[in-house]
């Protein structure tokens, strides 16, 4: 604690701002198009279940220009998984580019590449299916019940039960759940349940492809996961890695929904087919229902605890809709569990039962949160449930019982991502500060329990606290190279992907605090398979804490080669050199700058490129903390609620980057506001997703949010580069439970059920007897 | 179909295709801070300034700007350096993927046209038209007050008092 930094925790200029101030062409779509380039438009299914008998392209591939029709008769017959994760995928392979059955409303059915895209689109409509429809699956409920259809019947074998309808299944038992309820003085039993969510970033997937002058394979994608992305094209097409590049250049935006490989293999076929350039676009509507979305679930959680509000017992029992597919099915599905459960560690007694199930509604995937948005709704309002049984203001229950620096959890062992976890020790929490400055901003102890009414409106506050982690440990891999140049400047290379998020400037900012140079002096490149070491990619709150881990170890390693270098230069002893400033200085004064030192290494004496590769594996995931405060007015004429006020104090450790951190809570917290108040894919009971476009699903405009305020408390993690941990996920976990539980305070009324609509909260309140008359 | 407008400054003299959105015109003419984020009027990432009003490019269609004066975030910036709003999303963090920025910056700059010292709730209606998925708007709304701020600072005081709305 108390190291002191000149560029780490300083609000740098965003190292791709100026760029992106100015519209310079950095996104995919910007990118000058290649002569020759065809364009892809897909034909998706209107079926939520069914198999297609025939399908005849003869009038699509006669069309003038089109190029290449692509169905599942004419490509790779080759069960994978979408999901870019580490390799081996923990997502079973239930997947094929094109599949005789079709099993959602949007599945693939053909794709056609044309010149333009309106002949692609053209084709479309010439080409002829003959559907069998088959009986769909469209609840949890229908996908258990006996003798259901089954959404995957060919053979299965890495799917948990797929004759069940059962994708992945998860669990953990410490203690005896049922013997500690027993004994309860006080219990809780709740169930709460989330519906289809959208990441909606506003750049859609995007992809382009073309062969290089030594036909390589080149892909440039928005995606999160530009290596993953090569592995898995390369197996699902049968091309060795070598033969492909992926190049990622700016991401409008991510969130999860571009960890998945969802059209890079359709313009890798093309140019692989055709030899020609070619791109495709989603269109907004296609990004809504056919790409990737929040799984829904099921969340039922009892709590005991003893009459002076120590928590004694903990039981979890989830069930996750995995959609048609189940990429990460197990590992959102561990997480509901993983990250929810530990942080009420004095519980001896805990249980955690999970299933995934497949039904044929949109394929879920991973989303910012990955899981701990629906766990920790469960908990946090089941806390504040347990806390009304006992007589105990929330505030109170939560800081008897959540977990401290030094602690564990019987659930950082049993629970991993589609494993085994990994024991770990808190090394940093500094829950109670933000809990105590959370409740202060907000007014807690002015606010909370005084039902204030004004005309039909009534006001109330709540609160909910939430971990995520940092990266998977023992899972996730980053390295990072850096070379020094002539003029004391540095190229840091790194697989890392900067989706949005501004990773690219903490990175150099770690780089450049470590070998002493201002951060104008890093060159950052990231991600660009050929260019860039390997990264596991930007999922699972890993960047800032498993990258910046190996950019440090890096810049170490660099700076100990520049000052070999000087103390040879200036004839002193290394171990009392100092670095700073762009120089390095002896005792007496004398010094070399680092302009110097390169010039003498590339062309003068003892000449060699200095330069460093490192990795990092981390051994553990620190969780970042939030205490989340927010005060609501209810209408409870119409059922309106209005976030007035939302306040978030985060122990994220050092902040490298104060004003990037803020953003990231800021962002998360407003794409959890409009997912717990209006955000809805709204499945109609055909299995066919309604909220298609930005009229119908509503995320928030600035006239729907307040002045959101981040209050960055000062920790350290001793584990992490320069003490930080992560902050991009964690903010939107919080909005579901923290205005549930305002709506409470308010009116008396509980909120299990997502969204919180104008017309479910209204129904609440009359089955409460509540009206606008009792005003 | 010929068509000729001022964008940016200088003029432009091109033939378009009849049915084509001013948007792909403007993408096709290298001006691709104009995003498609929706095509169809939802999102504000399209937005450039006709005649210095902020309009939604996906909506026009090419042929109904002939004759008029077209700015994208391409042309905010001049000999100077950067215009007060992108310097001051800079600063304040209003940039995240950057998606939105080009757009946020046209509709800004057209509020700042009309309101010189806009509060945060006139802000918030000048905005309502964008959306951002990355911010959370906080910063983006702070931002354009801080350039408002930093426009005035700028303007002679003598002038400002002259031209000032009072
Ligand atoms: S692209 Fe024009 S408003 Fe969305
Ligand atoms: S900064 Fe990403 S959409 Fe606004």
């Amino acid at each position: 604690m108390g190291e002191k930094f000149e560029v780490v925790g300083h609000n740098e200029r965003k190292v791709d701002g100026t760029a992106l101030v100015q519209g310079k062409p950095v996104f995919v779509a910007d990118l000058p198009e290649r002569a020759g380039t065809l364009h892809l438009a897909l034909k998706t299914s209107p079926h939520p279940h069914a198999r297609i008998r025939a399908i005849d392209t003869s009038a699509a591939e006669a069309l003038d220009g089109v190029a290449l029709v692509m169905t599942h008769e004419n490509t790779p017959d080759r069960p994978y998984t979408t999901a870019g994760q580490g390799y081996p995928e923990p997502s079973p392979y239930d997947t094929r580019m094109f599949s005789p059955k079709v099993r959602f409303i949007g599945d693939r059915v053909a794709a056609v590449a044309a010149d333009t895209l309106e002949t692609a689109r053209a084709a479309l409509d010439l080409i002829h299916v003959e559907y069998e429809v088959l009986e769909p699956v469209l609840s949890i409920d229908e996908a258990l019940a006996d003798g259901a259809p089954l959404v995957h019947d060919e053979p299965l074998s890495d799917a948990w039960q797929a004759d069940r309808n059962i994708a992945a299944y998860s669990e953990a038992v410490a203690g005896d759940v049922e013997a500690g309820l027993a004994s309860a003085d006080a219990s809780v039993d709740v169930t709460v349940e989330t519906h289809y969510g959208q990441h909606a970033p506003i750049e859609p997937h995007v992809v382009s492809s073309y062969l290089d002058e030594h036909d390589r394979l080149v892909l440039v994608s928005s995606t999160q996961v530009p290596f993953h992305a090569r592995r898995i094209i390369g197996y699902l097409l049968d091309v060795p890695v070598h033969r492909i590049r992926v190049i990622k250049p700016r991401i409008g935006g991510g969130f999860g929904v571009k960890q998945e490989v969802l059209l890079e293999d359709l313009l890798a076929l093309t140019t692989l087919r055709t030899g020609r350039p070619a791109s495709m676009i989603y269109t907004r509507e296609q990004e809504f229902y056919a790409s990737r979305t929040r799984h829904p679930m099921r969340v039922r959680m009892r709590l005991g605890a003893d009459a002076d509000g120590t928590i004694q017992a903990i039981d979890m029992d989830v069930i996750s809709n995995t959609g048609a597919y189940g990429t990460h099915s197990l590992t959102v599905l561990s997480n509901v569990g993983s990250k929810t459960l530990p942080m009420y560690n004095l519980a001896p007694n805990i249980r955690f039962i999970g299933r995934a199930v497949y039904t044929n509604l949109p394929v879920a995937g991973a989303y910012r949160g990955y899981g701990a948005t629906q766990g920790q709704y469960a908990m946090e309002v089941a806390i504040d449930q347990l806390a009304g049984k006992l007589g105990m203001d929330p505030l109170e229950v939560r800081s008897k019982n959540h977990i401290r620096e030094g602690g564990t959890s019987p659930i950082f062992r049993e629970l991993g991502e589609g494993r085994e976890g990994v024991e770990q020790t808190i090394g940093s929490c500094e829950l109670p500060a933000c809990i105590e400055l959370g409740a202060e901003r907000i007014g807690w102890a002015n606010k909370r329990g005084q039902r204030r009414r004004e005309g039909s409106w009534v006001y109330g506050v709540g609160m909910s606290i939430h971990m995520q982690g940092s990266g998977i440990p023992l899972i996730d891999m980053a390295a990072a190279s850096i070379k020094l140049n002539d003029d004391g400047s540095i190229n840091l290379a790194v697989g890392a992907t900067d989706l949005g998020t501004g990773s690219d400037t903490v990175l150099g900012q770690i780089a450049a605090e470590v070998i002493g140079i201002p951060l104008a002096k890093v060159i950052v490149t990231s991600s660009d398979t050929d260019l860039t070491p390997f990264d596991t990619g930007a999922y699972a709150s890993s960047t800032t804490y498993v990258s910046g881990t190996a950019v440090r170890k890096a810049a170490d390693e660099v700076r100990g080669q520049l000052v070999a270098a000087a103390a040879e230069m200036l004839d002193a002893d290394p171990a009392e050199l100092e670095v700073a400033d762009e120089q390095i200085t002896a005792p007496d004064g004398r010094s070399v700058t680092l302009e110097k030192i390169a010039l003498r290494s590339l062309y003068g004496a003892n000449q060699h490129q200095i330069a460093a590769t490192a990795s990092s594996v981390p051994e553990v995931s620190p969780p970042p903390f939030i205490a989340s405060f927010a005060e609501v007015a209810v209408d409870t004429d119409t059922g309106h609620i209005h976030v007035l006020d939302y306040v978030v104090a985060a122990d994220c450790g050092t902040a490298v980057h104060p004003r990037l951190a803020e953003g990231q809570v800021e962002g998360a917290v407003a794409n959890g506001i409009g997912y717990a108040l209006s955000e809805d894919l709204a499945i109609d009971d055909r299995g066919r997703a309604r909220g298609v476009d930005f009229g119908r699903y509503k995320i928030p405009v600035t006239l729907d949010l307040p002045m959101i305020e981040t209050v960055l408390v000062d920790s350290y993690d001793p584990t992490g580069p320069m003490g930080a941990k992560s902050i991009a996920e964690i903010g939107i976990n919080a909005p579901l439970p923290t205005i549930a539980n305002a709506v409470h305070d308010a009116t008396g009324i509980w909120l299990t059920q997502s969204p919180y609509t104008a017309e479910r909260v209204w129904r609440a309140l009359r089955e409460e007897g509540i009206d606008a008359s009792e005003v | 179909m010929r068509l000729s407008f001022t964008l940016n400054g200088g003029s432009v003299e091109t033939d378009v295709a009849p049915g084509a959105t001013l948007m792909e015109l403007l993408r096709g003419l290298g001006a691709v801070s104009v995003k498609d984020g929706c095509a169809r009027g939802d999102c504000g990432s399209c937005a450039v300034l006709l005649d210095g009003r902020a309009v939604t490019a996906c909506l026009l269609f090419a042929g109904q700007v002939e004759g008029l004066r077209i700015t994208t975030a391409e042309g905010l910036a001049d000999e100077v350096g950067l215009h007060p709003l992108q310097q001051a999303l800079l600063e304040a963090g209003g940039v995240q993927c950057g998606f939105c920025t080009p757009g946020i910056l046209m509709a800004a700059a057209d509020l700042l046209e009309r309101e010189p010292e806009p509060t945060e709730a006139q802000v918030r209606v000048g905005l309502a038209g964008n959306l951002c998925r990355c911010t959370g708007y906080v910063k983006i709304v702070e931002a354009v007050q801080d350039a408002a701020a930093m426009m005035a600072s700028a303007t002679p005081v003598a002038e400002g008092e002259e031209v000032g709305h009072g």
